[in-house]
């Protein structure tokens, strides 16, 4: 999937995680902000770095800052800014 | 059994990963009313993965998609159906065809997906007066159809009625659909109560709505949940005169009787059926009598 324009998904509040999307510079960057980053950045970005491999995402600038989400809240927050940041009409 | 819905709005990861923990017999992760136009997105990905991810336990998991009329209800069913939720609840549903062109939808997703074709029930939201008028047609409609239920906030806009809190308005709206989902054999629900904080008449509304025949009652709080499944439960008292009647039922077919009386009564055929539901009820719930 191509990244054509900026594009979020998600909340700042408690158990979700606000995702920011960019049209990449060559690369996939993805970078984390959490208050539990010291226990689980490093899940937190895996999970990010799946859904962009399922998606064939490999040229964005994702920044997630999570306030205690799940796996799943993490995945589903960044497939929805993938697909509004890959496409023009998401309905 | 299911005696309480609990609304769920879908785009809530943190309500979403609390749902099971009211004691609610059923949730309903809501992709419609509770969730704005523009994150209708968001919502259906995030309910897909927590259906998907976390365990719910013995609460059932009904889905409430968009309506027939928008550009999301293929979408929600698209990426929900697959997943097998206990039910899905179309809105607004006005007539039989409305649940044919969403039956037919499920059945392509469920064979795309190789899903034996009806494996996922259905439960339409009735809130409007053409809706109401063709109740049991709507219930006769599809073999996915298990249940009915109201929803008299639209149905009273529907109706150009004041909603009050004593619901007189939709009064008759609450008998026709009772008797039409009864006759067409399938359970039926009643419209949340929407104060919240007005206890008694919460008890007093559910208790109303069970007295003339709906099955459970949805609700939009977490509060009201354990007054609903009490009031929807068999009472002690319930499950001891049922116990009677099926002690005195033996009893008189050991004696060779025709004709059974307790507590000066005759029993006949629909008592026996009331006091084995009640029982049957009962032993769902794991409740037990007192009687010898």
């Amino acid at each position: 999937m191509e990244i054509v324009q900026n594009a979020v998904a998600g909340t700042l509040e408690s158990n979700d995680v606000f995702v920011s999307v960019e049209p990449g510079q060559g690369k996939l960057d993805i970078v984390v902000q959490s208050i539990v980053f010291e226990q689980f950045g490093k899940d937190i970005f895996n999970a990010a770095q799946e859904v962009c491999v399922q998606l064939r995402v490999e040229n964005a600038s994702l920044r997630l800052e999570d306030r205690g989400a799940l796996d799943c809240t993490i995945k589903a927050r960044v497939e929805t800014a993938l697909k509004r940041a890959g496409e023009v009409n998401n309905a | 059994m299911r005696r309480t819905m609990l609304f769920i709005p879908g785009n809530s990861p943190a309500m979403l990963l609390n749902a099971d923990i009211h004691q609610s017999d059923a949730v309903i992760l809501d992709l419609e009313d509770a969730v704005a136009p523009g994150e209708k997105d968001a919502a259906r990905m995030l309910v897909r993965n927590a259906i998907q991810s976390l365990d719910y336990g013995k609460t059932e998991i009904i889905v409430r998609v968009n309506p027939l009329d928008t550009d999301y209800i293929r979408g929600d069913l698209e990426a929900i159906v697959p997943l097998k939720p206990d039910l899905i609840m179309p809105t607004k549903v006005s007539d039989a065809e409305y649940i044919h062109q969403v039956d037919q939808m499920m059945n392509e997703i469920e064979e795309k997906h190789g899903i034996p074709v009806g494996t996922v029930g259905l439960i339409p939201l009735l809130e409007t007066a053409e809706g109401i008028e063709n109740a049991y047609s709507i219930a006769k409609s599809s073999k996915r159809v298990k249940a009915l239920f109201l929803g008299a906030e639209d149905l009273s806009t529907d109706l150009q009625a004041i909603r009050s809190k004593k619901s007189d308005e939709i009064l008759y709206a609450r008998g026709r659909i009772v008797l039409a989902a009864r006759a067409a054999g399938v359970e039926v629900y009643d419209t949340p109560f929407t104060d919240v904080n007005d206890d008694e008449g919460l008890l007093q509304d559910a208790t109303f709505a069970r007295s003339i025949g709906f099955t459970g009652k949805a609700s939009i709080s977490p509060r009201h949940v354990s007054a609903i499944n009490e009031v929807f439960s068999p009472s002690l008292e319930d499950i001891t005169y049922a116990q009677e009647v099926m002690e005195a039922i033996e009893e008189g077919k050991r004696q060779g009787k025709g004709a059974v009386s307790l507590r000066g009564k005759m029993i006949d055929k629909p008592i026996v059926d009331r006091a084995r539901k009640v029982l049957e009820a009962a032993r769902e719930l794991g409740l037990g009598g007192t009687h010898e």
